[in-house]
């Protein structure tokens, strides 16, 4: 009788196993993103732990939300072109020039609704002039992003050398105000930064240009050939990037009450880093933008733990680029599983 | 004369020269060189001396752009070496002694070729992307420095050390003199011997060069190296100018200068043929343009625009788009718009037309 018992039990766990692996390999796009969901959830349970249950309260969650809305956001816009196989990065210097350009525009008395879109207009310009020189001038996608850096990072200290404070309550109101349930909080510029998450995501897994961005990142040449618009596509994802600049901009200044020049140096590091964890492949074509939301998660709570125990920030560059090298080589990993099996 | 307007040089040099032409128009001073107690001064002199970092990372970044890779991790690399240097220096008894600043200086290049190693190996072993293997470091590697210095300005006050950037050799300042050392035993070894024609082998098809018999791997691993020690020696230079080590402001953006550098003087990203005059006129570009920037008053943190107007100009003159346009091509673009996919949209720039691309 015993024997039955555990001759089932290994069966059960038999057919578990090969349901796992079977799903494994029809996703095996999916493992950097689980690997980022296991090690999130090792870093909650860590924390929680060796900070004797102080961390896992719903303030801290909120306030991650709260302190990485800018970064998510940027991340999601990084996702759109790493997917097509291209890198932005100018998205830091767009945030810092859309967020000083705001600032001063609010300053001098522009109503906030038009401070708002030219910050958002300013952000898409940026990212256009990039995708025009990708597309039609044949530049690579590194250099076009990077003269996209220069030119927003001097166009910030163009606009002001030192930073401005913002007293609009229209802007501010975006962050002070917080929409409680019990201990849990949420501003608005945290939904904003989820609105993003969802449309993107709906984005790419819905409709046909989200498609087409996957189509021209597994390969561009035959995207064309299947008569994609491969063109238009990527020019937008440089836009879409440059819109979430405009957009981060915004709700970095709300967070911090002022536009600076010098805001967000090094930032687009942190949303490639973000958008790697969450398991999108630079070479394109694979990744999740739900992924890259996990990745923005590890990312904050490392930073959170860190400030938690009272360590140097200089720790903080280390772990991530740590935790970098782990995933890459996780992936790198998976790319030459799926090379050899074909 | 043809010939000579299609030389890949010629837009580089056409450029350095517009730019020092109207410089010297602007200040007449600007191309005088005096002498004071047998050591050269002037303008001239100055963007010489002050170029020394950039071209020391540039050069590297030649070596390892030409195989296809990028070194994202110079200026961390330059923060780390600057911050041993500097915590080797504070640490002795005597800080103006010579042996002490040998010592640190020998110690910080170790410690920027362990580095380098440590990219290659990344690359060359591993099989990463070249970005996302050197911005590896790149973040984690001003997290090192800041630990080194503990989070602090670290400043010493050591005679020797400052020579390096601000003494003079005889006539010339000491700085230039290492530069052109660099500038000099790269040219020498890498055309003078198989090694150049072989990273080029390697940059232009991997797999093919791979077949061939050449040890790419071993090359591909030495062009980081090479790159890390480039850095650290330009980290000290850094470091001995401003006399401290600035674990945040040290070599940042420098990356992307000198790869800025590195395509203005014509070598194709897309890896392959390079040219080391290129890089070295690119540098001089820069920094030329950077003084000019300062001159007209315009204050420092704007010049990226001005940087940026560049970038668009040169990528938009090698782009085939307008080259085609202005009949410089003599087969334009094939199949349409959108230009043909691959790396052979790069023909036009590196004027590369026989190879077979991956």
């Amino acid at each position: 009788m015993t024997a039955t018992v555990t001759e089932g039990r290994t069966e059960r766990l038999e057919r578990v196993s090969a349901a796992t692996r079977t799903f494994m390999s029809r996703h095996a796009a999916m493992t950097p993103t689980f690997a980022a969901l296991v090690i999130l959830a090792l870093l909650l349970v860590g924390a929680e732990a060796s900070l004797r249950g102080d961390f896992v309260t719903p303030r801290t969650i909120s306030s991650l939300l709260l302190d990485n809305a800018y970064l998510l956001i940027l991340a999601v816009g990084m996702t759109f072109v790493i997917l097509t196989g291209g890198i932005d990065l100018s998205v830091g210097s767009v945030m810092a020039f859309t967020g000083i350009l705001g600032a001063q525009l609010l300053g001098s008395g522009v109503p906030a609704w038009l401070a708002v879109t030219v910050m958002l207009a300013g952000g898409s310009a940026i990212g256009l002039l990039i995708g025009v020189l990708v597309q039609y001038f044949d530049v690579q996608p590194f250099i076009a992003s990077l003269a996209g850096l220069f030119l927003a990072r001097g166009l910030a200290f163009v606009v002001s050398l030192s930073s401005i404070r913002v007293e609009d309550t229209g802007v501010l109101w975006l962050q002070q105000n917080r929409i409680r349930l019990g201990d849990w909080y949420i501003t608005p510029t945290g939904i904003l930064a989820l609105v993003v998450v969802a449309l993107a995501a709906f984005t790419l897994h819905l409709t046909r240009f989200g498609r087409t961005v996957y189509a021209i990142g597994g390969n561009e040449q035959s995207a064309r050939l299947m008569g994609l618009d491969v063109a238009r596509t990527k020019v937008a994802v440089y836009v879409i990037s440059g819109f979430c600049g405009g957009l981060a901009g915004l709700v970095l200044t709300a967070y911090s009450g002022a536009g600076y020049p010098r805001n967000g140096i090094g930032t687009e590091l942190d949303a490639i880093a973000a958008v790697v964890i969450g398991g999108t492949l630079l070479t394109g074509g694979r990744g999740y933008v739900l992924g890259t939301l996990v990745g923005v998660a590890v990312f904050g709570t490392i930073k959170t733990i860190i400030s938690f125990m009272g360590a140097e920030q200089s720790w903080m560059q280390i772990i991530v680029g740590a935790l970098l090298l782990l995933f890459i080589v996780i992936q790198r990993a998976i790319v030459a599983r799926a090379e050899r099996r074909r | 004369m043809t010939t000579f307007w299609k030389h890949r040089l010629f837009w580089p040099a056409a450029a350095l020269v517009a730019l020092v032409t109207v410089n010297s128009i602007a200040r007449p001073r600007f191309l005088s060189i005096t002498m004071r107690d047998g050591e050269l001064y002037g303008a001239l002199i100055d963007i010489l001396r002050n170029s020394a970092p950039l071209m020391l990372v540039a050069l590297g970044m030649t070596i390892v752009i030409a195989t296809r890779g990028i070194d994202l991790s110079v200026g961390a690399i330059m923060a780390v070496s600057g911050a041993v240097a500097l915590t080797v220096i504070d640490g002795s008894d005597d800080p103006g002694n010579l042996g002490t600043v040998l010592v640190a200086v020998a110690t910080a290049i170790a410690v920027a070729l362990v580095l380098g190693v440590w990219n290659g190996f990344l690359v060359a072993v591993l099989g990463i992307q070249p970005i996302i293997a050197t911005l590896v470091l790149m973040l984690a590697g001003r997290g090192v420095a800041l630990l080194i210095t503990g989070g602090f300005i670290t400043t010493v006050n050591s005679d020797p050390f400052s020579y390096i950037a601000s003494g003079y050799l005889t006539l010339v300042p000491f700085a230039l003199v290492i530069s052109v050392v660099a500038v000099a035993v790269i040219a020498l070894v890498e055309r003078r011997t198989a090694l150049g024609v072989l990273t080029e082998a390697v940059g232009i098809n991997p797999e093919a060069s791979r077949l061939a018999g050449v040890r790419s791997r071993g090359i591909v691993w030495g062009a980081y190296v090479l790159s890390g020690a480039l850095a650290g020696v330009a980290g000290i230079v850094y470091a001995s100018n401003i006399k401290a080590a600035d674990a945040n402001a040290a070599g940042l953006f420098i990356e992307l200068y000198a790869i800025l550098a590195v395509v203005l003087g014509g070598t194709s990203l897309a890896g392959g043929k390079f040219s080391v005059a290129g890089t070295v006129i690119g540098v001089l570009v820069i920094q030329t343009l950077e003084s000019t920037i300062l001159f007209l008053g315009v204050p420092s943190a704007q010049s990226p625009v001005f940087f940026a107007l560049v970038v668009v100009v040169v990528v938009m003159v090698q782009s085939k788009r307008v080259r085609g346009a202005f009949g410089m091509v003599r087969r334009p673009g094939r199949d349409g718009p959108t230009g043909p996919p691959g790396p052979s949209k790069h023909e036009a720039v590196t004027g590369r037309r026989t190879e077979v691309a991956a």
